[in-house]
């Protein structure tokens, strides 16, 4: 059995991090994956500073947390809201036809 | 206990907020209530302020997290006037597109809060949820138009990438938290020699973070879509005032907890600012929406005012902040010009509607002349003096290779701009544009105009404010 230390806690959060960086770039379909992709980061931030906090012996990190998780649902609305607001006007959130600003 | 005295302006702010929300929530048809409110709200705001700043000397708050000297008090001011001309010059194009409600003048409110709180931050956290509220309420006035296909795809935009800056950024935070063992700025600073290497990391993150707010090159790419989208008030807003109080926390976050590792970050504020600097210049040349021009030339100007942050001296942040305090003032009246080509309820905003402006308008066109001659940095217009200053205090560090960098695109920039007076005055003249104008737009056009014209009778004055600052 290997001891399972901070490295392995971050190196998870690094995916994490990737994982959602790349969802981004990559996906040319749906504007919920790009919201899903912002929640995937912001998560992985979530599980550094939580892993940190409890290997430093300070609370701080965890307090950070707290306030990440909740401007993360604040943001998600936000953005939930102006999804709506574009499909109403163009009909479509495919990622390939929100061309229209351009130059 | 601590001296809730020196947040009063934040409290005040946001407990007004709260009460124009209940008061515009049950009250029918307030809405031009609520503007002139929100309008003697921010001056009230910004007196207070204003007498904060006499005597003031360096005080820090709840556990260190919020710092209160003259850098933030005067920064605050600057923010709220700014916020408070475009809100002022915006109400007529409003009433155009029938979007005058109660939100608007409560957005900005809370936006103006949001960097209220991020320039006075001196920990991480505080300063995350004052970028957060800023950019929550921005990403709702970017779509604020929302009948509008352009200004939802505007805000769309906008919300993409700077949610994906923001998780950038809140990256490096945690990163520094790790390897420093505290998010306080202070506590950072005594931490640095710990483990250089995963700090640079988090440096740079933040700075990835910080950069696509001010929309400096290669972060920019959100800035001609969302400009050229949102309502041309909004873009007022957006090329104004965000970018004030984002250049503070730059300034802030560099040199009090990473002022050591000065030369890790130094190269990379070059390259940021080399690259805004010739982009901007280059990009705008082909541009057809004036927007979007300005947003080219927004990114320029952002290149000037972070050579002079990358110089590493007190003269060089100073610099940069008389740059950013110039650049809002021309913007402003650059603004007013474009928010006065109005014939029959619509607005014109493509560069072929300038031509021939100077047949009809003269004094319109004179002024924007004037703005523009500024913008390109010809003597003896504020705009120059604002180059100048920063060129000075980079050549002062040595730096000669990002000096004649920025001489070379301000050559090239000049061009755009000579080109706008050219069509204005050498080409074919078109139909009239509408002469009746509110108070507050002649106001400011005249104002700016002015204060760019006779800048060089008093240039003391702004330097003698600024030099006060004093970080390292």
């Amino acid at each position: 059995m290997i001891e399972i230390g901070l490295g392995h806690y971050l190196t998870l959060g690094a995916i994490i991090f990737s994982i959602g960086i790349i969802g981004i770039f990559l996906n040319r379909k749906n504007i919920i994956v790009i919201l899903m992709s912002i929640e995937l980061i912001l998560l992985a931030v979530n599980i550094n500073l939580v892993s940190f906090s409890i290997y430093l012996g300070d609370l701080t990190g965890q307090v950070f947390t707290l306030f990440i998780l909740t401007v993360a649902a604040a943001e998600a609305a936000i953005g939930l809201a102006i999804i709506v607001v574009y499909f109403r006007n163009s009909g479509t959130i495919r990622v390939e036809e929100i061309d229209k600003l351009k130059g | 206990m601590e001296n809730l005295q020196l947040v009063l302006p934040e409290i005040f702010l946001s407990l007004s907020i709260m009460f124009l929300l209940i008061l515009g929530a049950f009250k029918k048809d307030s809405s031009k209530l609520i503007h002139n409110l929100s309008l003697s709200l921010l001056i009230v705001t910004a007196t207070i302020s204003f007498n904060e700043t006499i005597g003031i000397s360096e005080t820090k708050l709840f556990n260190n997290s919020v710092i209160i000297d003259y850098f933030s008090s005067l920064m605050k001011i600057i923010t709220l006037l700014a916020a408070f001309l475009v809100l002022t010059i915006s109400s007529n194009y409003l009433k155009t597109f029938q979007i005058f409600k109660i939100e608007y003048p409560i957005l900005i409110l809370s936006s103006v809060l949001g960097m209220m709180v991020m320039i006075s931050s001196n920990d991480l956290i505080v300063f995350y949820m004052g970028l957060e509220l800023q950019s929550l309420a921005l990403y709702v006035l970017a779509t604020f138009n929302r009948d509008q296909l352009n200004s939802s795809e505007a805000g769309l935009k906008y919300f993409v990438l700077s949610a994906l800056s923001s998780g950038l950024l809140l990256y490096g935070c945690s990163l520094i938290y790790g390897f420093t063992g505290s998010t306080n700025f202070n506590l950072i600073a005594n931490q640095l020699n710990s483990n250089e290497y995963a700090l640079t990391f988090g440096i740079v993150f933040i700075l990835v973070g910080l950069a696509f707010k001010i929309s400096a090159v290669p972060f920019h790419m959100w800035a001609p879509d969302v400009y050229e989208g949102s309502p041309t008030s909004v873009t007022l807003f957006f090329t104004m005032v965000p970018k004030i109080a984002a250049l503070t926390v730059f300034i802030r976050f560099l040199y009090v907890p990473f002022l050591n590792l000065i030369d890790q970050w130094q190269m990379i504020l070059i390259f940021l600012s080399i690259a805004s600097m010739l982009f901007g210049a280059v990009a705008a040349i082909g541009q057809t929406n004036l927007k979007r021009l300005v947003a080219y030339s927004s990114i320029g100007h952002v290149g000037y005012a972070l050579a002079g942050v990358a110089a590493g001296t007190n003269d060089g942040i100073q610099s940069s902040i008389m740059y950013i305090t110039i650049y809002v003032l021309m913007n402003l009246g650059l603004f007013s010009c474009l928010l006065m080509l109005k014939r029959d309820n619509q607005y014109y905003e493509k560069i072929d509607d300038l031509s021939g402006l100077s047949k009809n308008h003269p004094m319109l066109s004179l002024s924007l002349l004037i703005i523009l001659f500024s913008l390109a940095g010809i003597p003896p217009l504020a705009g120059f003096f604002a180059k100048f200053y920063v060129f000075k205090a980079v050549i002062e560090q040595s730096m000669y290779f990002l000096a004649i960098v920025g001489l070379l695109s301000t050559v090239v920039a000049a061009f755009y701009y000579l080109r706008l007076i050219k069509i204005m005055y050498f080409d074919e003249h078109k139909e009239k544009y509408d002469t009746e104008h509110g108070f507050w737009l002649k106001f400011s056009l005249t104002a700016s105009t002015v204060l760019i014209l006779i800048y060089f009778i008093f240039p003391s004055q702004l330097v003698e404010v600024v030099s006060r600052i004093n970080i390292i």
